[in-house]
């Protein structure tokens, strides 16, 4: 385990480095250099041990035996619900619903509370820049109620006009989606003041907070956010976890998406009615070992320290965009400065295509992610069809941007 | 597994200099390919004369050097030959890269270069882009009974 480091003292990326075994892997007879963390992070042996501890150790459906196994099997999985709704300061622990991850989280909400509040007429406010999980929903409601998307006003780098968007609001706007920090600029988003002049208009925001909530400390009630939505398998945890936190009285008032197991107070033969949250939204044999996992990993970034994960990959960030803007012939995305963004960094090497790219820094052991990153709106924003994107988290290091940026010059003289 | 079995120097030179790049004047196939997936973009004019044969054809697009240097190779292989012919040489590179047949390697031409993308195989899809164009515009000329054709493909 990690050595719990003080603030001033920093993170030790050769401890966290040790906890990953996945980055002791060699590909193409070269150490790997995992850059690839906005499509999903790797996993610590804390979390890896998780999974198998329940499944070697404790395996069983939850709140349904009397037996040992299942009580124990039933404790962890709460008890991973209170340790992630502590994480995100969360109010109380039946807030945090476990979903599949962001897209079934944002689903969830689109259709339990999209169908009961958005009508024909009605608005929706969003951005060029969401991911299209926090897009298509959108437009799946807004086809089955008439209801409109508009899109707040924001510049190729992200950064969102706050005056404009609090001019868009009118009778009909009945939601904000907005992601917290965009997964191919890098760009943070003022989520707070977005929050704030939404409830001016009494509009409920749902924040993606899939690239957030792994990298930067997030409080939910600080925030006074209604609805934020993150994937456990971008924070160290399993895939096929993630969360849907939302205000208790707007998760009551939600209707289920599943029906079936687990939900239902009282089943008749041609009615049923639901159970409490967070289980009314949770219906089915849940994805326990994944919850668990989660758990793990919330303990993991704990131990580290969000503030110092933050301080870590800023730092790294902005060694990267000092040094990839150097290169001749890069042309780099989102904001320059490294205050108002993540570890996200997408680039354009000369007029080499993003897959020309990322198969060249393949073979150099480099794992980088090369498309539209599930954002075609924004590449047609941008101009271009594809980006090659490279994504920091807390364990990589100088010397791996560094790599990248040899990897990325050798890919140039390649193509020339 | 090597770069130089992707990046082989037939193709390099074919990306660096396309052959038969730009709009073919009284094309009687248009075709535009693209792969949604990559963002991959071919266009394809094609000429074929009463007696069944491609006199011409050309291409443009943008894409990664493999989408690009496979539909300029493409090019060089079917002018002049009848429609008989340019099906074989398909058959031939699509076989090749999708099922791993040997071809016939001097109808394909340089088209052999590309068998090394077989093993990157979420490349194979960039090469194959343009082949599966020109495959369907052939069979839209085909079922057209000879008409002038202007269509649009789209990888699934």
């Amino acid at each position: 385990m990690v050595v719990p480091t003080s603030a001033a003292a920093g993170l030790d990326a050769a401890a966290v480095r040790a906890d990953f075994p996945v980055l002791a892997e060699q590909v193409h007879e070269r150490p790997l250099v995992y850059l690839d963390n906005a499509a999903t992070s790797q996993k610590p042996r804390a979390v890896i041990d998780a999974l198998r501890t329940y499944y070697e150790t404790y395996n069983a459906n939850i709140h349904r035996g009397l037996h040992a196994l299942s009580e124990r099997a039933t404790a962890e999985y709460e008890d991973a619900r209170a340790r992630v709704a502590r994480f995100i300061n969360a109010a109380h622990p039946h807030e945090v619903i476990f979903t599949r991850g962001t897209t079934e989280a944002i689903n969830l909400v689109a259709r339990g509370w999209g169908d009961e509040n958005v009508g024909e007429g009605d608005e929706i406010l969003l951005t060029e820049m969401e991911h299209h999980s926090n897009l298509v929903p959108w437009q799946m409601l807004a086809q089955r109620t008439g209801a409109s998307l508009r899109y707040i006003p924001m510049d190729v780098e992200g950064r969102i006009d706050l005056q404009a968007y609090a001019r868009m609001f009118r009778p009909r706007t009945r939601l904000v989606a907005v992601t917290h920090m965009s997964n191919v600029l890098g760009t943070i988003t003022p989520a707070a003041e977005l929050i704030e002049i939404a409830h001016q208009h009494d509009v409920p925001v749902l924040l993606d907070a899939a690239q957030s909530i792994p990298h930067l400390p997030v409080d939910v009630q600080a925030l006074d956010a209604d609805f934020v939505a993150f994937s456990g398998h971008k924070m160290l945890g399993p895939t096929g976890i993630g969360v849907l936190y939302g205000r208790e009285a707007l998760l009551d008032a939600m209707e289920p998406l599943f029906g079936g197991g687990s939900m239902i107070r009282v089943v008749e033969l041609h009615q049923s009615t639901w159970t409490a949250l967070p289980y009314k939204l949770e219906g089915g044999t849940p994805n326990i070992a994944g919850a668990i996992g989660l758990g793990a990993a919330v303990d993991y970034l704990q131990t580290v320290g969000m503030p110092e994960v933050t301080a870590h990959e800023h730092e790294l960030t902005e060694y990267a965009l000092n040094l990839l803007s150097d290169l001749d012939g890069v042309r780099l995305f989102g904001p320059k400065d490294a205050r108002d963004r993540g570890g996200v960094i997408s680039f354009y090497v000369g007029d080499v295509h993003p897959h020309d790219v990322g198969t060249l820094l393949d073979a150099d052991g480099i794992a980088v992610r090369a498309g539209h990153h599930c954002a075609q709106p924004l590449m047609r924003k941008l101009g271009v069809a594809a980006t090659a994107r490279a994504s920091l988290y807390l364990y990589n290091t100088a010397a791996e941007v560094d790599c990248l940026a040899d990897g990325i010059a050798r890919a140039k003289a390649f193509f020339e | 597994m090597t770069l130089e079995d992707l990046y082989r120097e037939v193709i390099m030179d074919h990306y660096r200099r396309p052959r038969n790049r730009g709009a073919l004047d009284d094309a009687n196939v248009v075709m535009e390919g693209v792969n949604p997936l990559c963002g991959d973009e071919i266009k394809l004019w094609l000429n074929i004369d009463d007696a069944g044969v491609i006199t011409g054809a050309s291409f443009d697009g943008h894409g990664c050097s493999i989408s690009q240097s496979s539909a300029s190779i493409m090019t060089e292989a079917v002018i002049g030959k009848p429609l008989a012919d340019a099906h074989a040489v398909i058959a031939d590179f699509r076989g090749m890269m999708l099922d791993g047949d040997a071809p016939d390697e001097l109808r394909l031409g340089d088209g052999v270069a590309l068998e090394g993308v077989r093993k990157f195989p979420v490349r194979i899809k960039c090469a194959v882009l343009s082949w599966n164009t020109l495959k369907l515009g052939l069979d839209e000329h085909a079922a057209a009974g000879g008409q002038r054709v202007e269509l649009q493909h789209s990888e699934s």
